[in-house]
């Protein structure tokens, strides 16, 4: 592992996770559940392992392209492109308000630094990264694709088409993760349509499969050195990273409650409460 | 007057498939995707001149439109090749989000639209494919009328930046437009000077159109105006009041459902601007059925005799 500055991650954690609940506050609306649970792998994604430069361009040639499939969890990628530099912090007061860029869900429409593709309607964002990678290639830029998706996602199948062509096609400059949580809007991913051993699906698929706790930032930062390390050898890398919903604000944690429910006056004072503001509240 | 003729009849896939070689050769940005119909796409030339820059995706049509999605970020410029029904409804929502929300460069290359596919039916007789891809923000909409004008449009939709939908189909059909033309995206073309009544034909119904003039002039004693809209959205909407002024009244001819077909955009922009009498030429609200393309032409409405009718009745109303 690359020398990593775990104290700044922490901080930042904090201080996106107070973000997080401001944001979804201020509009009563967004998707908090899923934001907070991703909030280590956003941070060290961005302020540790993707290789890229500002001011962002679409193209991002040499450059590792990011990817978020689970558009719904544009809270957290609104707060760690702000706090990583790709636009004013001030911007992120505007999340979900008219004219603003930072859409519910993700968006490309308003030119909002950062975002390649528009997401948010389930089971796109697999694709679209193997097109991105399979473009790399064709180029000669050996830098890496990654893309996010949730766990209740892989009921889509489009999902499966993707996992069967990245593999068939050895898509070996990709790094897909899986927000494991567990839960979907309707309750556990368990009761509304069981995932099985996505694992083994994978390794079936073809793919090279790495399990992390997404939620432990030296577990989670080995585990994408690790998938890193695995690229370039004929297979798709797939990061199974469990996480906890809602991580980091106790009454939000562990439940498909609060996946796209937003708190009220008294549930944020409570949720600030837990969480050090380390950087400047927005 | 021009008299268009013909000499050779060729299908209009074979001009994509052929326009797609020349881009081949001419734009290195230039990939192409199949979804496991290289033969029916015409696309075999292509890959054999340009093995790394095409992709074979198999049968997951879904997962083309988001590859090739993908694949415009660095710059590549996607030409998608599957039939027209898998081209749109199979995959509207990967269309709409990763494509034309997210002002995607991607090409989609459909072939064996509307009925003239013929003996495989209804299921793969897509009749609503324009209405779909119409409706949708930043999508160019384009069905040219032969082999000549398919292979222009798939090489002047390479310059273009933005999406498209690019219709064609599968049988046989004259060629009577010049093999040099420069293919001007938007930009009706009128084919027949006329005075009586203006026939917006689009597709293999240019043909029909050709066909219906020549009996309006010899048995009718009508002078019918033809102009071949190519695009269908954006319309040109000053060709088509431009060349109303002068008839008074109008025809619209396509393979598709009348419903979000191009007559209905003819008629919008009548009732927005200037109204005139306006008859459809289109498959009426049904599906259609496995047959000859010819016969199933006359059967669902779309045939040349149709169209004399049509214009006829037009006429009539004015």
């Amino acid at each position: 592992m690359s020398s990593i500055d775990k104290d700044k991650l922490t901080t930042t954690c904090s201080q996106v996770r107070r973000d997080i609940v401001r944001m979804v506050h201020a509009v009563q609306s967004g998707h908090p559940g899923g934001s907070l649970g991703c909030t280590e792998y956003f941070v060290s994604m961005y302020f540790h392992h993707l290789n890229y430069s500002l001011p962002f361009t679409m193209e991002g040639k040499g450059e590792d392209l990011f990817f978020l499939s689970n558009g719904h969890i544009s809270p957290v990628w609104y707060s760690v492109l702000a706090r990583a530099g790709f636009f004013e912090v001030s911007e992120l007061s505007t999340f979900r308000k008219l004219e603003s860029r930072l859409q519910g869900h993700p968006a490309t429409e308003e030119g909002l630094p950062g975002i390649r593709i528009a997401s948010g309607s389930l089971g796109q964002g697999l694709s679209v990264a193997i097109g991105a990678a399979l473009a790399k290639k064709l180029d000669g830029d050996d830098s890496l694709v990654y893309v996010l998706m949730g766990d209740g996602e892989q009921q889509e199948g489009q999902v499966w088409e993707a996992a069967l062509f990245a593999a068939s096609n050895k898509v070996d400059n990709l790094i897909a993760t899986i927000d494991y949580n567990g839960q979907q809007i309707d309750g556990s991913t368990e009761d509304v349509n069981s995932l099985g051993d996505l694992a083994a699906k994978y390794e079936a698929f073809g793919w090279s499969v790495i399990k992390c706790d997404g939620n432990d930032l030296d577990n989670l930062n080995a585990a994408i050195d690790s998938a890193k390390s695995m690229c370039g050898k004929g297979k798709p890398v797939l990061n199974l990273m469990t996480t906890s919903m809602g991580k980091g604000v106790d009454f939000m944690e562990g439940t498909h409650k609060w996946h796209g429910a937003a708190p009220n006056d008294e549930q944020l004072a409570s949720a600030l409460n837990q969480l050090e503001e380390t950087l400047g509240d927005y | 007057m021009t008299k268009y003729t013909f000499t050779e009849k060729k299908d209009t896939r074979s001009g994509f498939g052929d326009g797609l070689t020349e881009l081949g050769r001419s734009n290195p940005n230039v990939v192409a995707l199949c979804a496991d119909l290289v033969g029916s796409l015409k696309m075999a030339d292509f890959i054999k001149e340009n093995p790394d820059r095409f992709v074979q995706i198999g049968i997951a049509e879904a997962n083309m439109m988001g590859i090739a999605a993908g694949m415009t970020i660095s710059g590549k410029i996607p030409f998608t090749g599957t039939f027209a029904n898998f081209s749109t409804g199979r995959v509207y929502d990967q269309i709409r989000q990763s494509i034309a929300y997210s002002h995607k460069n991607v090409k989609i290359c459909a072939s064996h639209a509307g009925l003239t596919l013929g003996e495989d039916g209804a299921t793969h007789q897509i009749l609503e494919d324009v209405g779909m891809m119409k409706m949708l923000p930043n999508m160019t909409v384009i069905n040219p009328c032969d082999y000549n004008q398919t292979k222009a449009a798939t090489i002047a939709i390479a310059d273009y930046e933005g999406p498209v939908y690019l219709r064609f189909g599968r049988p046989k059909w004259p060629i009577f437009t010049d093999p040099d033309q420069k293919f001007e995206i938007g930009k009706a073309l009128k084919l027949v000077e006329g005075a009586d009544v203006t026939i917006f034909a689009t597709g293999h119904m240019v043909w029909k159109a050709i066909e219906a003039e020549q009996i309006l002039r010899e048995k009718e004693g009508i002078n019918a105006e033809i102009i071949n809209i190519h695009t269908i959205k954006p319309l040109d909407e000053a060709a088509i009041l431009e060349s109303l002024a002068k008839t008074g009244c109008c025809v619209s001819a396509e393979e598709h459902q009348m419903a979000g077909g191009l007559g209905e955009s003819i008629a919008g922009t009548l009732v927005r601007n200037k109204l005139y009498p306006l008859e459809m030429v289109a498959v009426n609200d049904s599906f259609g059925e496995s047959g000859d393309p010819e016969k199933l032409l006359d059967k669902y409405g779309l045939g040349t005799q149709n169209i004399v009718d049509a214009a006829k009745k037009a006429v009539s109303r004015k």
